[in-house]
């Protein structure tokens, strides 16, 4: 259930995003979903890839400061609502969350990545709820 | 081991003979060599027989930097050239370099006053010595292979730079005693971990550390991350090179090798001498020294002496770890910064690697204080609030040591360029 998202940290420099997502290609690295969060100064590039631990060794290599985070990944119907139930549910049993980022895959069911401040609770209390968690291999494969 | 234990257990009074005949025979020798020497003395009135005893010495005019400059290159120097063997210069990072010659006999002294130090720091001749300390004209290098020979020990003459080849070698050979800056040690130490190369998989048991100011907590980094104990080594190439002073296993202050450098505090302001424990500027008069006797040089190194028997069992007098330097000041908005300040703070907080610059910049009248800061990879934390909570500690940190603010930027680490001489810590843009 646990899926390993790539952090990046990243100076708010002309050109840094573009060496990261360079190193990935190359190498034949897939990146299913991204979200840069961005302060005036640095920015936390966070992904998901193909294969994590390969896409950290390069960009370590690289002298970026990067590592893997734990994140899970809720999916959920694409229709008006779902996600406030989701977050109804989560905030019920007093779960924290850190950030999320959320991409539609079709009509039909979208993902939402989570970064819950208890990742082990957040697990428990979604299956409890029937929510459907997406596994980790089938997200690299995305 | 003590090197020479009747000069550096010699109590009080034994030293200030020996001090009192070396100054009054230097003193004769350089007012009838150096003519720039005799009209300073007799601009205040002064001759030879006036100097008879080492409390006379602060009756003697200042040497400067500067004179040196002035009587580029060799002006200074109170032997013919046939009597000099070697010469070595200063970076000369602010106009010319500064140039010094040696004698014969000052080779012989600046080889004794290494091997004490080496001593000092707890090296024998059983020691395999890598010295990274850049060999040319750069004393550090040099000045540390003929103390390491003069002891017995085994250099491995591989001057700076070139870190993958120091690290091969440290491995290969065996090496157990690393000379370098503070600041490339930290560097290899990094160099080491990115090559999976383990502290326990080499024999290094004592760094010799020198050239550049480095602090406490920079030692405690350096300690455990090479596992080795740390020694602090002074010097400057005006008065010999490294082996001034040199702490010893104790790490409690430098001892000054006094039979041969003369120290005095003086206040920078009014030049008048301060009394023993007082924090002041440095002020060296070489006493043995033929090639290039320096008289009251002032080194614009801060810092303040200690005259009490070491545990070592040492009475060479010591001297604290330099707390900054008298002309290296920053004035910030009026206030007095010393870079030093900064990184104290900077290590007082584990989080932050030592590596940092200060950017120093005049925006319309005001002059605004920049600091880059690397971040460490395992604090490296994927929330954005943790990291702003790190750059804020480290702001209220500083305002409140300084009583200025600075803006502070979190920057990737290794982007603040490494050097294996003196690390540049402060860039100042202000033009003024």
């Amino acid at each position: 259930m646990i899926i390993k998202q790539l952090t990046v940290f990243l100076e708010n420099k002309t050109g840094r995003l573009n060496e990261v997502s360079q190193l990935l290609g190359i190498s034949g690295i897939n990146i299913s979903a991204m979200t840069l969060a961005d302060t005036s100064e640095f920015g936390i590039l966070r992904m998901i890839v193909s294969e994590p631990e390969k896409a950290l060794s390069i960009l370590k290599d690289a002298e970026f400061s990067a590592r893997l985070t734990d994140v899970i990944c809720l999916n959920s119907p694409n229709e008006p609502g779902a996600l406030a139930r989701a977050l109804e549910i989560l905030s019920g049993e007093s779960v924290f969350i850190e950030y999320l980022y959320a991409y539609s895959m079709d009509n039909k069911s979208a993902n939402i990545v989570l970064k819950p401040d208890n990742i082990q609770k957040c697990i428990e209390v979604l299956q409890k709820h029937k929510m459907e968690l997406v596994s980790a291999s089938e997200m690299y494969k995305i | 081991m003590i090197w020479n234990e009747k000069i550096e257990c010699a109590n009080r009074d034994e030293m200030r003979t020996i001090q009192t005949e070396r100054l009054i025979e230097t003193v004769k020798r350089i007012y009838h060599n150096v003519p720039s020497y005799r009209q300073k003395m007799q601009e205040v009135g002064l001759v030879p027989d006036d100097i008879r005893s080492i409390d006379d010495l602060s009756k003697l005019p200042f040497t400067l930097k500067t004179d040196l400059r002035d009587n580029y290159p060799f002006g200074m120097f109170t032997v013919p050239m046939s009597e000099i063997v070697r010469i070595h210069a200063s970076s000369g990072t602010t106009g010319k370099p500064t140039v010094v010659g040696y004698t014969r006999k000052d080779l012989n002294s600046w080889s004794e006053v290494v091997t004490r130090s080496l001593c000092m720091a707890g090296v024998h001749r059983e020691d395999i010595v890598q010295v990274a300390y850049g060999y040319g004209l750069f004393t550090g290098g040099l000045g540390l292979h003929y103390g390491c020979e003069n002891l017995g020990a085994s250099v491995i003459p591989i001057s700076g730079g070139n870190t993958e080849k120091q690290l091969q070698l440290m491995e290969d050979f065996g090496t157990t005693v690393i000379a370098c800056t503070p600041s490339y040690s930290l560097f290899l130490a990094e160099e080491m971990e990115a090559a999976g190369i383990k502290k326990e998989n080499l024999k290094l048991r004592i760094g010799i550390f020198g050239a550049e100011p480095w602090t406490e907590n920079m030692r405690k980094e350096i300690e455990a991350k090479l596992g080795i104990k740390a020694i602090d080594i002074y010097g400057l190439s005006e008065i010999i090179g490294p082996g001034v002073s040199c702490e010893c296993e104790q790490q409690a202050g430098m001892h000054i090798n006094e039979d041969h450098f003369v120290p005095e505090i003086i206040d920078p302001e009014t030049l008048q001498p301060l009394p023993a424990g007082e924090i002041g500027e440095l002020v060296f008069t070489t006493i043995t020294k033929e090639g290039i006797p320096l008289i009251r040089y002032r080194t614009r190194d801060l810092t303040r002496l200690n005259y009490e028997k070491c545990a070592c069992g040492r009475t060479l007098v010591r001297m604290e770890k330099c707390k900054g330097r008298s002309d290296d000041m920053l004035i910030i908005r009026g206030v007095n910064v010393f870079p030093s300040q900064i990184e104290t703070v900077l290590l007082e907080m584990s989080e932050t690697a030592p590596h940092y610059l200060l950017i120093v910049e005049r925006e319309g009248n005001l002059d605004t204080l920049k600091l880059m800061v690397e971040v460490q990879e395992q604090f490296f934390s994927d929330e954005i609030r943790q990291l702003e909570a790190l750059r804020k500690k480290i702001t209220h940190k500083l305002q409140s040591t300084l009583g200025i603010s600075v803006d502070v930027k979190l920057v990737e680490p290794k982007t603040i360029e490494r050097t294996a001489g003196k690390a540049k810590r402060v860039i100042d843009n202000r033009k003024l």
